[in-house]
């Protein structure tokens, strides 16, 4: 089995209005920055986990954000690995 | 009238539905969301609050709770679930409802009264209000903000599944009156079987004068009334 880290970015769906990204938006045009056209806010989770590979892993994660980690209706997702490392035997 | 008020970690409207079912004459008994089993019930109540803090989304994670697959087995053998608040999210994020609720638009938590005109008085929660009766009941919410893609939106209005909507002193859905950003003044849905409504707003926060309104003793009288002629 190997060690994986993955990463889970979960945004608003585009169209949706995002009133948190706007609120950004607005701010930070009034600190100066005019060329700002939009601002989406989404988060990303990390999880850390063993697989029997990358593939497997990647799959899993597909699953978990289907399931639980993103509102199809309302949000997209894409999943990548951050880093991967023999996980230790006993 | 049997009454199941399920309780999250997080819940904090279970009293006040247990004491909605009971002056109705209902008989109100609190589910712990890792408890199993509805047969003993007549109908389902999801009560409002931040269940699990709200992390990750409203609902998300008490729709994973043991207790929501007999949730969802009873909506699905027809019994009346209704979900008010975080209850309401807990229904769409269940897939009992359609559509989501996300962050009201002005990003503000709300805690006010508003206005509810009553779209539908053929359901079996709203039987015993009239047709177009404006209801006072409270909301406190920070994310009610009804959403859907467009043929869901369009189906529920086709279908007449919109069951109160927020509106003005006129009884009008304008856009003042709309307090979180919802698509066409949404404030409560049912699905297509009509047996199970979510709703932002608190009728079960509307049942004393002492607290400024009972147009929320409505709702549950009508669920009292419906049960008692349907169950033999």
């Amino acid at each position: 089995m190997t060690q994986y880290r993955l990463e889970v970015r979960v945004k608003p769906r585009p169209g949706l209005l995002d009133p948190q990204g706007k609120a950004i938006h607005h701010s930070l045009n009034s600190l100066g920055w005019s060329g700002v056209d939009d601002v989406r806010v989404g988060k990303a989770i990390y999880i850390d986990m063993q697989a029997e590979s990358a593939d497997a892993a990647l799959d899993a994660a597909d699953v978990m954000c289907r399931k639980l980690l993103a509102n199809p209706v309302t949000e997209d997702f894409e999943v990548s690995l951050v880093s991967e490392q023999e996980a230790a035997t006993s | 009238m049997r009454v199941a008020v399920i309780t999250f970690p997080g819940s904090n409207c279970d009293y006040d539905l247990y004491k909605a079912a009971q002056q109705v004459g209902g008989q109100a008994s609190f589910v712990w969301h890792r408890e199993r089993g509805l047969e003993a019930y007549d109908a389902v109540l999801l009560p409002g609050g931040f269940s699990y803090g709200d992390y990750l989304r409203p609902g998300a994670i008490a729709r994973m709770s043991p207790i929501m697959e007999d949730v969802i087995a009873f909506a699905d053998g027809g019994g009346p679930v209704l979900g008010i608040c975080n209850g309401f999210q807990i229904l769409c994020e269940a897939g009992l409802l359609p559509g989501a609720l996300v962050r009201n638009a002005s990003l503000k938590f709300a805690s006010h009264d508003v206005q509810l005109r009553v779209e539908r008085v053929d359901t079996l929660f709203t039987s015993e209000y009239s047709e177009g009766q404006i209801l006072r009941v409270p909301i406190a919410h920070g994310d009610g903000n009804y959403e859907a893609d467009v043929p869901t939106l369009e189906a529920l209005e086709a279908d007449g599944r919109v069951v109160f909507r927020y509106v003005d002193a006129h009884g009008e859905a304008t856009e003042d009156a709309n307090p979180n950003g919802s698509w066409h003044n949404i404030a409560g849905i049912v699905n297509e079987a009509g047996n199970v409504l979510g709703m932002m707003p608190h009728p079960e926060r509307a049942m004393e004068e002492l607290l400024g309104s009972t147009d929320g003793v409505g709702l549950f009288t009508s669920m009292m009334v419906s049960l008692s002629t349907t169950s033999v």
